[in-house]
């Protein structure tokens, strides 16, 4: 049997005897692996970019809103009338088996002034759990304790934006600012965030107490009143099982009859994001599907020239088989020729596919990333094309007639 | 001397469509090792097939073929390859060598099949080449040889395997009359001194006459086997 090296030599000297046909052979895988590729990294660059989505805006997260109003038939949008409130976010705390931490929000836009420098910025009124709720990290200082929000003290963390505009490099813990004019001690800022699902700056924005919010800076329609209370389940599998302990419970405070709708809304975003997240992942699949499909194209166009070229070199197949070259010496050279062709079509289309979505990236600005995952896999699909459509001319080959290969002319 | 060839009423019918052409109607002969046999007829005797046959590039209808001990008869493909590469060195007419690679390369193809190391081939056919008088000529391309140089780089390659048997089919019908004489030396001289059967298939008497021993075909039978009288040369 020949030897694997001395059947690379062969083919080598094969293809290079035809440089133009190889490289025209060669372009269909070429195109084929640098497509499937570019169109992964596309997939994957969008997929990766909605998780960070998700993963900035806390995991596992629930959001309740509260519910509609009806005056005199007319009825106003979700979140109209205040019915939330710091108690039912205690409750939450207490009886939600499959929460894991709650935060009650009440916000709102407020000038905040350091020295000569002022800043309109959103204040966020909330409890220490908010940093768990979100998934957000300190930068420096601490955060402020039960304690605080308790006595509605006058302390603030500040995020990356706010701090930048206002102590532009200094470290702005222990320093006083203003807020409506009350002035707050800061304690801490947040690490950076950046962008959310909207596109707004999620570091620009001040914590402070619930308490301190609702009493000092933007007062309340009843006492308590929250605007909204984010909620994180305990994982992902408990998010419904959450939802529903929160509808019963504050169905429930709310002395809402079967009869009646809610008078709140609770939101799952994270499972929205991941339904996002699912259709990107399909997304990707559907586009290297369609793109290797130029890979088995550029399979035929490998079987076309194996055939031409079995066709053009039967003498040579007769001389091989005359001087002892078995059905497998003949089957093994054709099939190693067109995966030489195909392997060096899929190398050079690996540097395509690099380029490609390096071009997507910079040119229209698409987020692309070229996992190694999909390299080994497109560059390992064209060795299994050279191999799948080397294989019917390599098998014609090793059937020929000894005899007459030898007198073909 | 041992039989090496041992032929037993072979017949070789090819069938077109519904019509069977018999090309070989029942010969029997025996060749022993170390002969130099030449194989004559007109075209359409049955020459060509019987060398086929010989060759194990082509299977009798009927009868058995013995070589080196060896019954043909029932051995597949890959087996009959295996065969060729053994005991079997071919020389043909049109030289049949790969274009656009070198004369040693060329010599050294039989090897690949083989399973001969590298280091080995290299060796080897070298010294093939060097025995057919084309030391210097290892890296030239076959179109850069004359006519005669070419078929002793198929000789060569006949001979690197260490082949008992070489069958040459018509090998001097490409070549002018001094370079057959030439090319007809190399074959005595192998035969003489290497002690390698030689199968010789040529029309032609001048040719024939470098052999020992003359097998006639006619119409798929032998009519005629008989030693060559030595005018003025020694045995």
């Amino acid at each position: 049997m020949i030897s694997i090296p001395s059947a690379f030599k062969i083919s080598f000297r094969a293809l290079r005897v035809n440089k133009m046909r190889s490289v025209l052979t060669m372009l269909g895988m070429i195109i084929g692996v640098g497509a499937v590729i570019t169109m992964l990294a596309v997939g994957t660059g969008a997929s990766m970019k909605i998780a960070e989505q998700i993963s900035s805006m806390g995991s596992n997260l629930l959001i309740i809103l509260p519910g509609s109003s009806t005056s005199g038939g007319v009825r106003a949008g979700a979140g109209s009338v205040p019915t939330l409130s710091v108690s039912d976010y205690e409750a939450i705390l207490k009886e939600c088996t499959s929460v894991e931490d709650a935060a009650p929000i009440l916000n709102g836009i407020a000038q905040i002034v350091y020295s000569n420098q002022n800043w309109s910025t959103i204040v966020i009124g909330t409890t220490p759990g908010f940093l768990n709720v979100r998934d957000w990290p300190l930068d420096s200082g601490r955060a402020f304790t039960e304690q605080e929000v308790k006595t509605a003290a006058k302390v603030a963390l500040l995020g990356q934006t706010v701090a930048g505009n206002l102590f532009s490099d200094a470290n702005p813990v222990g320093q006083i600012i203003r807020i409506k004019n009350v002035p707050f001690i800061i304690i801490g800022t947040l690490s950076s965030k950046g962008q959310s699902t909207q596109g707004q700056d999620q570091d620009d924005t001040i914590l402070i107490p619930v308490t301190t919010a609702q009493k000092k800076i933007f007062g309340t329609a009843f006492p308590g009143m929250v605007r909204i209370i984010m909620v994180k389940a305990k994982s992902s599998d408990d998010l419904i099982r959450a939802e529903i302990q929160l509808n019963t419970l504050l169905r429930q405070r709310h002395h809402i009859s079967q009869k009646q709708d809610n008078d709140f809304t609770v939101r799952n975003l994270t499972q929205l994001m991941q339904t996002a997240e699912q259709s990107a992942k399909v997304m990707t699949l559907l586009l290297g599907a369609i793109a290797s499909v130029s890979l088995i194209v550029g399979g035929i166009g490998i079987m076309n020239i194996m055939l031409v070229s079995v066709t053009e070199r039967t003498r040579e197949i007769g001389i091989r088989m005359s001087v002892g070259a078995k059905t497998w010496d003949i089957r093994m050279q054709f099939i190693i020729e067109a995966v030489s062709l195909s392997l060096m079509g899929g190398a050079t289309g690996i540097i395509f596919g690099l380029a490609g979505s390096q071009m997507l990236t910079s040119l229209v600005g698409w987020p692309t990333i070229v996992s190694i995952l999909s390299i080994v896999l497109a560059f390992s699909f064209s060795g299994f094309v050279g191999i799948f459509f080397g294989f019917y001319p390599a098998y014609k080959a090793s059937l020929l007639d000894p005899i007459e290969a030898l007198r073909y002319e | 001397m041992d039989m090496l060839i041992k032929v037993e009423n072979i017949t070789k019918i090819y069938r077109v469509g519904d019509v069977e052409v018999p090309a070989i109607r029942g010969v029997s002969f025996t060749i022993k090792s170390g002969e130099f046999v030449s194989i004559m007829g007109h075209s359409g005797s049955g020459k060509s097939t019987i060398m086929n046959i010989l060759g194990c590039l082509d299977k009798p209808t009927e009868g058995s073929y013995m070589l080196d001990g060896v019954d043909t008869k029932n051995l597949a493909r890959d087996q009959l390859a295996d065969i060729r590469s053994r005991k079997i060195g071919f020389v043909f007419q049109g030289f049949n060598l790969l274009a656009r690679t070198s004369a040693l390369e060329n010599v050294e193809l039989p090897m690949f099949y083989s399973g001969v190391s590298v280091a080995e081939r290299k060796r080897k056919s070298r010294y093939a080449l060097s025995i057919v008088g084309l030391d210097d000529r290892g890296h030239h391309h076959p179109s850069q040889l004359s006519g005669g140089q070419q078929q002793r780089v198929a000789i060569a390659r006949a001979l690197v395997n260490n082949a008992p048997v070489i069958l040459a089919d018509e090998p001097t019908g490409n070549l002018d009359s001094k370079t057959s004489n030439e090319i007809m030396d190399l074959f005595t001289r192998l035969n003489r001194e290497s002690n390698i059967t030689i199968i010789l298939v040529t029309h032609e008497e001048d040719i024939a006459k470098y052999s020992r021993r003359i097998i006639r075909f006619l119409d798929g039978l032998i009519v005629s086997d008989e030693k060559v009288k030595k005018a003025g040369r020694k045995k």
